[in-house]
């Protein structure tokens, strides 16, 4: 499985801040991991669209080609704003 | 010499200004301690702010900020770097975020807590939910301050 969390408005938006997603040939990429989730309904697809999105595998912030494997974990969120 | 000190913090807690500065700069090596602390504003995008939530991504943000210490090192000649940063709510006027550095000389100690504090605010994975008078909204990232950490790109 691939471990999925969500932070931030993203978090809130989706109501959940983790789901566990069976990794498959359409979740190679961080990209595609990201199409899959956008297509479950209207609200996904309109909070994980990408602009102003961001990605980070396994806790490094990354490009939107970069590989997802079976027991990574991914995270989704907005442009961050501490200091 | 003594031992460098890399301290990152993430906490609930505030921080005592004074014991952090005990902390970095103690040793006699140290001619220059430069402290940056930020605190929750009154004001932002014009709406009166009450309190301020951070949120974070546990793990990631202390490995970012370990990473951010260790690239100050690298471009300038350091002794102690201490960054702490609050989660949670806090309350207008309350600390938020903590630098220390210490050099032998000004100009390192002055231009690794800049680097420190813009590149923080740009990389680390850290949200502010800002309540007020218009209810709560989650503060949007500013232009500036990706311009601020890219003009440590050009040098």
């Amino acid at each position: 499985m691939i471990n999925v969390l969500f932070f931030a408005q993203v978090r809130e938006l989706l109501g959940q801040s983790t789901l566990a997603v069976a990794a498959s040939e359409s979740t190679v990429t961080a990209e595609g991991l990201r199409a899959q989730l956008a297509a479950t309904d209207d609200k996904w697809a309109k909070v994980l669209a990408a602009d102003k999105l961001l990605v980070a595998v396994n806790q490094t912030i990354s490009s939107w080609d970069t590989p997802v494997e079976d027991g990574d974990e991914v995270a989704f969120f907005p442009p961050v704003t501490g200091g | 010499m003594a031992t460098e000190l890399n301290a990152v913090r993430v906490q609930s807690e505030d921080f005592s200004v004074p014991d952090e500065y005990a902390q970095i700069a103690g040793d006699n090596s140290n001619g220059a301690v430069v402290t940056f602390v930020g605190k929750v504003r009154d004001f932002n995008d014009g709406s009166a702010v009450t309190d301020l939530t951070l949120e974070h991504y546990p793990g990631m943000t202390e490995a970012v900020l370990n990473q951010l210490a260790l690239e100050a090192r690298e471009r300038w000649p350091l002794n102690n770097v201490s960054i702490i940063h609050r989660v949670g709510t806090m309350a207008l006027g309350e600390q938020i975020v903590f630098i220390g550095v210490t050099s032998a000389h000004r100009k390192a100690a002055f231009a690794a807590c800049e680097f420190l504090i813009d590149f923080l605010k740009t990389r680390a994975p850290f949200w502010k939910l800002e309540a007020g008078d218009k209810g709560a909204n989650w503060v949007e990232a500013k232009d500036a301050d990706d311009q601020a950490a890219k003009m440590w790109e050009k040098q």
